[in-house]
């Protein structure tokens, strides 16, 4: 918890780093200042994109003292405002699973090399990127936590797959590699409550780490504090459910 | 790419953005997030060139009862001219 007699610093930049087939992408990158050990986090933007909202937020977990890199999943599709590049991914159907695996594992990589790195590193995404986590937490090894706000498509249906998104997340489970913090809106369409049920049942059967929180009186992505979906009094709580998870999980307070 | 419900066809036309007019060849129809209407879901129309930066876009967001009346709207323009022999090809 923050008291007024903290110090408190910050270095926050756009990096580059080699992600799916050694592509060189730019991410966003915020750290503590100080020798730490830090723990670090990966950072999933949702589907509006590496934007405004995301780099807010990688400054955030920096603020609560993790090493935080957010990689621009969109960085091949070009360059412009955050909402015509998104624009451009939405129209293609997204992004692909292999290549999100592919700059999300770039990202753990690079902060598990950084010195001043604790060597425990977690994974947060929201909306798409909620399931872009999940399926990071179970695909690559070395993620010590995963955060998932409201991801839609963990679960999905056969006529759902797609050659991009060939695999449900929620199949994986059996290899999910470290605790789960879930947290959604009972009014979401997507994921909606019975799809988080049958997500919960998943990682029950496998014997998973995992606590979820669903919110009366919110739907999708209501952290979102400049979308009409904002719902004040629940993202205050889960917040400070994201933040005491984390704590417990990587810094073992 | 939250719902996955989108759509390309390729076109042939002219659109209008801030910087001016630019020829178009795709459309991107999608329903999920939009970016400026109020509104968890929206059909989305993007007009773009292929061969543009992502801001070569002409953006709509309609809601979803805005969106049938624009199609239904634009089959009956499209009958009417049909009919009155002014389309080509």
């Amino acid at each position: 918890m923050y008291t007024t007699d903290q110090y408190e610093g910050m270095l926050a930049e756009t990096v580059i780093l080699p992600g799916y087939h050694a592509d060189l992408i730019n991410a966003y990158f915020a750290r503590p200042l100080g020798v730490g050990p830090f723990p670090g986090m990966v950072l999933i933007h949702h589907m509006p994109g590496w934007d405004e909202w995301y780099r807010e937020i990688t400054r955030k977990f920096a603020a609560y003292g993790y090493v935080t890199l957010c990689p621009n999943l969109y960085f091949r599709d070009g360059h412009g405002t955050p909402e015509d590049v998104a624009a451009k991914v939405r129209g293609a159907g997204g992004v692909s699973d292999d290549q999100v695996l592919g700059d999300v594992g770039a990202a753990l990589s690079m902060l598990m090399a950084l010195p001043y790195v604790s060597g425990k590193v977690g994974v947060f995404g929201t909306c798409s990127g909620g399931r872009h986590a999940y399926l990071c937490a179970c695909r690559i090894p070395g993620f010590s936590a995963i955060v998932d706000c409201w991801g839609g498509r963990v679960v999905m249906t056969p006529e759902e797959l797609t050659t991009k998104q060939p695999v449900a997340p929620v199949d994986y489970t059996a290899d999910l590699s470290c605790p789960l913090l879930g947290i959604f809106g009972n009014d979401d369409h997507s994921p909606t409550p019975e799809q988080v049920n049958q997500l919960e049942e998943a990682v029950k059967k496998h014997g998973k780490s995992y606590e979820f929180h669903r919110y009366d009186g919110a739907g999708h992505a209501f952290f979102t504090y400049d979308r009409p979906n904002y719902r004040q009094e629940q993202a205050v709580d889960g917040w400070k459910k994201v933040f005491g998870f984390l704590d417990r999980t990587l810094k073992g307070g | 790419m939250c719902t996955m419900i989108a759509q390309q066809v390729t076109i042939q036309g002219s659109g209008k953005s801030g910087t001016g007019w630019f020829r178009v060849d795709q459309a991107s129809v999608s329903y999920d997030h939009p970016f400026d209407m109020p509104l968890e879901y929206a059909l989305n129309i993007d007009f773009t060139s292929q061969a543009g930066e992502p801001a070569a876009r002409v953006a709509v967001e309609l809601d979803a009862e805005s969106a049938r009346k624009l199609v239904e709207v634009i089959k009956k323009v499209m009958h009417q001219a049909e009919a009155g022999g002014f389309v080509e090809g």
